[in-house]
């Protein structure tokens, strides 16, 4: 915070900026083409969908332009009262809160409905960037870890009491920045490794996998030095992950419900259901899976234009690109976001100061999670979680808030001073 | 810190990630073709349109049969809102508790879904189908489907006619692709053998529709579309009228009628009874009505005419008369004399008292059973033939050619051969060249094993009328106004008899109404030929039986009478024959209201039972 400069237009990232416009964009039509009724043809059409997200493209414009004409400082010195007030907002829903489809994370005022967990993403990632690009903070300190985690995980919590799991599982991206920070790498592998070994858990009897386990382990442990201590890592790994693998189970046939059961085995494919979530997928599927190499074309995807797919505007607009654009279409728009991703990671290890990296990651593991689990979700690879697809989905919150994100970046990158002229650390 | 790895440890994860989604599409997007399909048979709807079924009509051009619209009232649950529950149970006639009970049911059924139809009121009557068209606007969800359904304008002619029902697994199996479930049709009669002409074609519309069912729009603007092809109407040869006071005069009795134009074969009357009303088999009471007709001891389902073998009695005289001549047996001036029967041997066949000896006319006329039993041994005992067996075989053709113990081939279903005992029938009874003309002699007189049905019976008058030949019955005339297209039914199928030799026996039935035992059937100026019969029936009282044709010269009708357990010939049978004749030659059947009151008056029918269903049958 050297200098105060008002950002020349040479300095705004343009590749952002266009990225962000061509998703924006792209997105609008996806939805016509979702939402497209015969009797309102006009994409300003603001009775319907369409004619709202101009709308909503129009605000989040203004509020792009709004940001980047800041104060830089704004955002540092601020960081923590805008977390305190999207943390004050997420227990505000919790009291005062409408219950939309099921989750009550909807607050309302004066005939707007905005969802206060969308807010708390960039909320959490200017607190969790200041918190650790502060003077004297050492990662590797135990107590620095606990606060960047409670940061990083308290809204997540409150969130789930909204019954929004979805949104909650998001904040999972903050792992990625810890990592970028300094969190060991094998808290990754860890993490990983409970991934699979539930799925697998899941899936295998488990008194089968426990065998599997120890056959890998004495195995490995042929090839290994066999040290007393090496031996002795090995044996403890080993017996960690059997007894994980026999409370999975446990869990799983005891605690767990019978509907949240149900839940996981049609995800793992154990189970058909063809009723809630299980209808949903297949549709999903067979409407991106008909896309072929070009797509349907505009307009012309019958899944799409005969409402097959539930949400289709919202959680599963990829099968619009899907089946529209086909193979092609779903191609350019993967290689798009991936540009988009490495475009922000790129400039993020360019800055000059700490906060801005690791609000910069935080913005592109946060874009990440969602693609992830939006996009694994429609192709069947993922459990049914509604989280939107960013600047694609249909919807003011969410349109609102990764605009916000995005444009914080935008702004604070634009600060060409800030930039690394080479190499340190 | 080293912060290089550690970006491109989570670039590589964003890309893994990425990669893998390629992957993934390409797997769906275009080496799988499973998606394409269930997209298609998402929106692909394939819609049958059903033809109009063929029209019935009688030969004179009075329709018979049609096609009745019948309205359902369905309903698509979760389109109901604001309904008006009491205004709209007063408008249907039923109470809230029944409202709520339907729609109970609904939710119930098989393959409910709120979007999609259901029939919440089968076949509205037209009052509250009018009622309801008025108001349906304010009862939304609400929808009124029109079905098209048999109508028979008349209620009678049922065992023609036939009716239509649902198609059985069976019949899709057989109709390559035809039927689909639920599909309705012919299942006996006129309905059954000429289904593929009344049913017509069915075509297919196949529309797009969305996830709830909706249509939107048509596919590739109905390029695929195939028209559906309307039913041909169909002339049956019956004349309704003739039909209808075949009915009446049956009426409480079990019995049959059939009248044939001799010159064509065409079957004028086909009565069966006892009979039903063909309208039963309409509507929501279809499977009711049918049950109960099954199961009615009277049998009303059977079609006598047609099925049901009879022993001819005296009828047989006529062709054994022919078949006498013909095998140089027997002419004119052959003389037997009786005395009070037959008598070879132990053996005796009675006779009534009448005059004797007699030539063949008179013999005809009296019936004299002796006089046949000669006739019967002289054929079978004939030193022409090497032994009884060879003479029997060809007096086996001879009756064979004259449509009796095989079936003729009429155009409707159920029709049974009768019986007519071949040589090895006697081979087995007494042994092979153990028997001769006395071991069969109840042969000559029509009695016996011999079977014959009224059709087969009406059909040999019809050869005596013809002087030798006739034409297989049938019951279609023409199919959409063109004569029907079975040059079976154009052919003469002559009998071994030569014509010559039918004038003394045709002489002799004119006898048997002028001034013998068919003398109640005499009508003033109509030349009839008939001739009486008693069946002999080991169940029960005798069957009433008459058969004849008239006029004698270039006939126009002959027509076989069986009533059952009904005794003499003369008492039921003929009366009938004759107001049927008048009928159909003058067209009125009241010059002699003493008989025909008789007739419609009496009751033969002695169970309880049976009564309640002539009375609920015959409306």
């Amino acid at each position: 915070m050297i200098q105060q400069q008002q950002p020349k237009p040479s300095n705004v990232d343009w590749l952002l900026l266009a990225l962000y416009a061509i998703f924006v964009v792209y997105g609008l039509f996806c939805i016509y083409a979702s939402a497209y009724k015969e009797e309102h043809p006009l994409i300003f059409d603001t009775t319907q969908n369409y004619g709202k997200q101009v709308i909503w493209i129009g605000l989040s414009l203004f509020l792009g332009l709004l940001i980047l004409f800041v104060d830089e400082k704004f955002f540092y010195a601020f960081a923590y009262p805008i977390y305190g007030i999207t943390i004050f907002l997420l227990i505000a829903v919790l009291v005062f809160g409408t219950t939309v489809k099921g989750s009550s994370s909807w607050i309302e005022i004066g005939g707007f409905r905005m969802q206060p967990a969308e807010f708390a993403k960039f909320g959490a990632a200017l607190a969790l960037a200041k918190f650790l690009s502060g003077y004297n903070i050492k990662f590797k300190e135990r107590k620095t870890q606990i606060i960047a985690g409670i940061i990083s995980f308290l809204p997540a919590v409150i969130i789930l009491f909204q019954n929004e799991t979805g949104s909650a599982l998001v904040f999972g991206a903050f792992i990625f920045v810890l990592y970028r920070e300094g969190l060991p790498g094998w808290i990754l592998f860890v993490g990983f490794a409970i991934v699979v070994l539930s799925v697998l858990a899941l899936l295998i009897p488990a008194l089968y996998l426990i065998i599997a386990i120890g056959i890998i382990a004495v195995l490995f442990t042929l090839l290994i030095r066999r040290t007393r201590q090496n031996l002795l890592i090995v044996a403890g790994v080993t017996i960690a992950m059997m007894l994980y693998v026999e409370s999975v189970d446990y869990v799983f046939e005891n605690v767990l419900q019978a509907h949240q059961k149900s839940r996981i085995n049609v995800l793992l494919g154990k189970e058909v259901d063809l009723k809630g979530a299980g209808y949903n997928v297949m549709q999903s599927k067979i409407a991106i899976g008909s896309g072929g190499l070009f797509g349907k074309g505009y307009l012309e995807g019958t899944q799409n234009k005969f409402r097959f797919v539930p949400e289709q505007s919202t959680d599963f607009i990829f099968c619009t690109i899907g089946e529209e654009y086909g193979f092609i279409g779903s191609l350019v728009f993967i290689v798009l976001y991936m540009t988009l991703l490495w475009r922000i990671v790129f400039l993020a290890e360019r800055q000059r100061y700490k906060f801005n990296r690791i609000y910069g990651y935080s913005v592109a593991s946060i874009l990440f999670i969602h693609f992830l689990i939006n996009i694994g979700m429609t192709l069947g690879l993922m459990p049914v979680i509604g989280i939107p697809l960013p600047f694609i989905s249909y919807g003011g919150s969410s349109l609102f808030s990764f605009t916000i994100l995005l444009f914080i970046f935008i702004r604070l990158d634009a600060n060409k001073v800030n930039e690394l002229r080479g190499e340190f650390e | 810190m080293n912060s290089t790895p550690k970006k491109q440890v989570l670039l590589a994860i964003f890309f893994v990630v990425a990669l893998i989604y390629v992957l993934r599409l390409a797997v769906m997007q275009l080496f799988d073709d499973s998606y394409l399909r269930s997209a298609q048979e998402n929106v692909l709807q394939e819609q049958t349109i059903y033809p109009a079924r063929g029209l019935i009509y009688d030969r004179n051009g009075e329709l018979l049969v049609y096609n009745d619209a019948i309205y359902d009232l369905t309903v698509i649950p979760d389109q109901v809102k604001d309904l008006d529950t009491a205004d709209f149970c007063s408008v249907l006639g039923i109470t809230r508790e029944e409202f709520i009970a339907r729609f109970e049911k609904i939710r119930k059924g098989v393959g409910y879904a709120p979007w999609r139809s259901a029939v919440f009121e089968k076949q509205l009557t037209i009052p509250i189908y009018a009622a309801f068209q008025e108001k349906l606007f304010s009862f939304r969800g609400f929808q009124v489907e029109v079905r098209t359904d048999r109508k028979y304008q008349h209620s009678n002619a049922a065992h023609i006619m036939g009716y239509i029902g649902e198609v059985t697994d069976r019949d899709i199996e057989r109709s390559e692709g035809y039927y689909r479930m639920g599909d309705l049709k012919g299942r006996s009669g006129v309905e059954y053998s000429y289904e593929e002409v009344l049913r017509g074609r069915k075509g297919i519309r196949y529309v797009l529709v969305d996830s709830k069912s909706r249509t939107q729009g048509r596919y590739k603007n109905g390029m695929f579309d195939t028209a559906a092809i309307a039913g041909k109407n169909i002339s049956l040869t019956i004349d309704q009228q003739l039909q209808e006071l075949g009915e009446q005069l049956l009426q409480n009795k079990i019995g049959s009628i059939v009248a044939i134009e001799p010159s064509t074969g065409e079957i004028l009357a086909l009565v069966s009874m006892p009979t039903y009303d063909p309208n039963l088999f309409v509507g929501r009471q279809r499977g009711n009505n049918y049950m109960k007709l099954l199961s009615d001891p009277m049998k009303p389902l059977f079609n006598r005419p047609l099925a049901a073998p009879y022993p001819p009695g005296s009828i047989f005289k006529v062709i054994m008369s022919l078949v006498g001549q013909q095998e140089g047996v027997l002419n004119p001036n052959t003389t037997y004399g009786c005395r009070g029967g037959y008598h070879m041997g132990g053996l005796t066949v009675g006779c009534h008292p009448h005059s004797s000896p007699l030539q063949l006319r008179g013999a005809v006329a009296v019936s004299c059973n002796a006089y046949f039993c000669h006739v019967y041994r002289s054929v079978i005992d004939n030193l022409m033939y090497p032994n009884s067996e060879a003479a029997y075989q060809k007096w086996y053709e001879h009756i064979s050619s004259f449509g009796i113990g095989h079936p003729l081939g009429v155009d409707l279903f159920g029709e049974g051969k009768g019986f007519l005992p071949p040589s090895t029938y006697y081979d087995k009874i007494y042994g092979r060249y153990r028997w001769k003309s006395s071991t069969t002699i109840s042969l000559a007189i029509g009695q016996g094993e011999l079977g014959i049905t009224p059709l087969q019976m009406a059909n040999a008058t019809a050869i005596v009328a013809n002087r030798g030949y006739y034409i297989t019955p049938h019951v279609v005339k023409k199919i959409d106004n063109k004569p029907n297209p079975n040059e079976q039914f154009r052919k003469k199928i002559w009998a071994s008899v030569d014509t010559p030799y039918y004038g003394v026996v045709i002489d002799g039935m004119q006898d048997v109404v002028e001034r013998g035992t068919g003398y109640v059937a005499r009508i003033p100026g109509i030349e009839i030929c008939g001739k009486t019969g008693t069946a002999q029936n080991p169940h029960g009282k005798d069957h009433s039986v008459f058969f004849a044709f008239a006029p004698k010269h270039q006939p126009k009708i002959a027509i076989a009478v069986f009533v059952e357990n009904a005794g003499f010939g003369a008492t039921w049978a003929a009366p009938i024959a004759s107001l049927m004749i008048e009928q159909y030659l003058t067209g009125k059947h009241d010059t002699r209201k003493y008989l025909l009151e008789r007739m419609l008056k009496g009751n033969l029918v002695r169970r309880n039972d049976s009564t309640t269903t002539t009375q609920t049958v015959q409306r």
